[in-house]
């Protein structure tokens, strides 16, 4: 069932001196629940403007994004902004975390724009998040006492809390050395499997990029398949 | 019951958010606070002590001139020769039971001997009807005002000042302590009731009954330099000024020719209260001025932080926090410092205000003085709340126009 869906999507900001520059070239990508995607680019490729278009973030210049086959540009602002509160979890590359407060209280945050019985029993629900990403003993601890790791882990789990289907990871090992950076992404891979939620990764690792299921490569705005099994990739249009 | 719902739980969360906040960043809260704090304890300072002054000051005049509505009613004779001191009474006595009118005394001034244990003094002297002590709220100290009963006593009842009693040797009066009243006949008086003296009170003073006075001074002969007796009748505000001048026609006409009555109202709590309201309305302009001085240091480190604060208000915008609810949680910042600074503030004041030194300052005069009033503390608190929101206003603005991803990826 397709989760999120991008239909000939194009982003073009204009330019100082009045030139239109495209950032993104008429994408089409479709993301089903439980998926696991990869997206690899370089530096300036669009990858932020793609990640912002996935998240409901920023609109479309020409195309279509829907979500559950609704058509994003349908929503209000706030129902928008709802919506991707409860259906999208977003792990970045630094992390994050809100200074000075605890991994607790870092985990507890999302719930605050809960309405429900999720609402009032939002610290019991985010310690057991942070149980379930084995940090169940630092709960009191403010991200500056944590390493890399444990703050991607807190981060994963905030990310988590709400149990979004679409988890958009954002160089999520970027700032971590090889070895944590597996072990991040098996926990994220894991909680994602538990609660059957899409996991995109954005990334120029390509180790990292060969753990999803399905590869993209993003250059110069134009989204196309990649093939990470054979050692060198040839680029095809996408779908 | 969802909305319902939805705005419980984003009014909660939007509390929570703000009140971590200030927690966390409690350091630069506490200084940017410092000013509003110390403007809210001065407002309420200003509003507190004002209306004490003013409750002071209401007292005074009351035990002075009465209280709204007081009606006075002086009678002369017109070839300006002594009055019939107990034929005047007897037509005021007339005239207030014709309009049944249950509140009235007899006012007259006199001098009258007292024999205290060092020495015999001179004490200016009030008589009185019982009604006196209620029309213009007298406190007593010890023992009680007249009553009935002290009508009917053969000995003269005397209520007297502090200093009175302490020159007396500060008897207790369930003793019925007594003092004599020289003059051709020594008389025997009982002291009943204690009125208390301020600071500025020095020389004893005395309330007696009319009635018992104009017995004394018949035995003790036309000597006692008795004034021309006013008389008070405590009626409603709407219709006093009529009511004193038919008392007044109607005494003047059991007078017979030779006399002229004439009636004016002597309360002027009115009066000073309002002036006292113009000082107030002055100082609390300065205080509002601080105040407002305090806000703009808010609206200043609040604008700063804001902008410091990009980063993590673009992680909360991807958390699905909606335009709407960052805008109220950096308000709800400002709001709950603010008042935070304002109970403070309050309490500050309720120090400044309520400590023996102010208290003789602004007391000074007064026998009793009210507690703190609740209505200060209510500007000082609601004036807190309004500068935070109005401060906290600004740098919602700027939070609500953060781009949400280049705030997280700069």
């Amino acid at each position: 069932m397709t989760l999120l869906a991008l239909d000939a999507v194009s982003r073009t900001v204009r330019l100082p001196t009045g030139e239109p520059l495209t950032i993104l070239d008429r994408i089409d990508v479709e993301i089903d629940r439980g998926e696991r995607v990869s997206i690899v680019g370089r530096s300036g490729s669009g990858k932020s403007t793609l990640l912002n278009l996935l998240g409901l973030i920023d609109a479309p210049t020409t195309g279509i994004v829907s979500i559950d086959g609704r058509d994003a540009r349908s929503l209000s602002s706030r129902a928008r902004d709802r919506l991707r509160g409860e259906r999208i979890g977003f792990v970045f590359q630094q992390f994050n975390l809100l200074p000075g407060r605890t991994a607790l209280e870092n985990v507890t945050t999302p719930l605050l724009y809960e309405t429900g019985r999720a609402f009032w029993r939002r610290r019991a629900i985010a310690t057991w998040m942070l149980e379930n990403v084995g940090l169940g003993h630092r709960l009191d601890s403010t991200p500056d006492k944590l390493s890399g790791g444990e703050q991607q882990r807190v981060a994963i789990a905030r990310a988590l809390v709400r149990r979004p289907q679409l988890i958009l990871a954002d160089e999520p090992t970027g700032a971590l050395d090889l070895e944590t950076g597996h072990s991040v992404m098996e926990l994220l891979e894991r909680v994602a499997r538990e609660t059957d939620a899409a996991l995109v990764t954005i990334t120029h690792d390509p180790n990292i990029a060969a753990r999803a299921g399905r590869h993209f490569h993003l250059d110069g705005g134009r989204l196309t398949s990649a093939d990470f099994a054979g050692a060198g990739s040839a680029p095809e249009a996408s779908r | 019951m969802i909305w319902l719902q939805r705005a419980l739980t984003a009014f909660v969360g939007s509390c929570a958010e703000a009140w971590s906040e200030v927690r966390v960043h409690r350091g630069r809260v506490l200084l940017s606070l410092i000013g509003v704090g110390v403007a809210v304890c001065a407002l309420t300072v200003v509003v507190a002590a004002g209306s004490i002054a003013q409750q002071a000051l209401r007292e005074v005049s009351e035990r002075q001139s009465g209280r709204a509505a007081t009606m006075s009613i002086s009678v002369n004779r017109i070839d300006g020769s002594p009055v019939d001191a107990a034929k005047v009474a007897d037509a005021f006595d007339t005239a207030v039971d014709r309009y049944g009118i249950t509140w009235f005394s007899e006012r007259s001034y006199v001098q009258q001997a007292v024999r205290f244990p060092d020495g015999r003094l001179d004490v200016s002297t009030e008589a009185v009807d019982i009604g006196y002590g209620e029309m213009h709220r007298l406190k007593i100290a010890e023992g009680s005002w007249f009553t009935d009963a002290d009508q009917a006593r053969l000995a003269p009842a005397l209520v007297v000042n502090e200093r009175f009693w302490e020159r007396m040797g500060s008897p207790d009066l369930r003793t019925h302590p007594t003092v004599v009243l020289p003059g051709e006949v020594n008389t025997v008086a009982v002291v009943v009731g204690v009125t208390p003296s301020t600071s500025f009170d020095t020389q004893p003073s005395m309330y007696m009954l009319g009635s018992q006075f104009r017995l004394l001074a018949s035995t003790a002969g036309p000597s006692q330099n008795f004034n021309t007796p006013q008389y008070e009748v405590w009626v409603p505000e709407s219709d006093a000024e009529q009511l004193g001048s038919r008392v007044a026609a109607d005494m003047g006409g059991l007078l017979g020719e030779k006399y002229a009555a004439s009636a004016f109202r002597s309360d002027y709590a009115e009066q000073n209260a309002s002036s006292l309201e113009q000082v107030q309305l002055i100082i609390g302009g300065i205080a509002l001025l601080v105040l407002l001085l305090g806000a703009l240091g808010l609206v200043n480190i609040a604008l700063v932080t804001v902008r410091a604060r990009i980063r993590e208000i673009g992680i909360r915008r991807t958390f699905g926090a909606t335009a709407a609810r960052v805008f109220f949680s950096v308000l709800m910042e400002s709001v709950v410092a603010t008042v935070v600074a304002g109970i403070v503030g309050v309490m500050l004041a309720v120090l400044v205000v309520k400590n023996p030194l102010t208290e003789e300052l602004i007391g000074q005069g007064i026998a009793d003085l009210p507690p703190f009033p609740v209505d200060a503390a209510i500007v000082g608190l609601v004036s807190a709340t309004a500068v935070g929101a109005l401060a906290g206003l600004i740098p919602a603005l700027v939070a609500v126009r953060v781009k949400v991803i280049d705030a997280i990826r700069y």
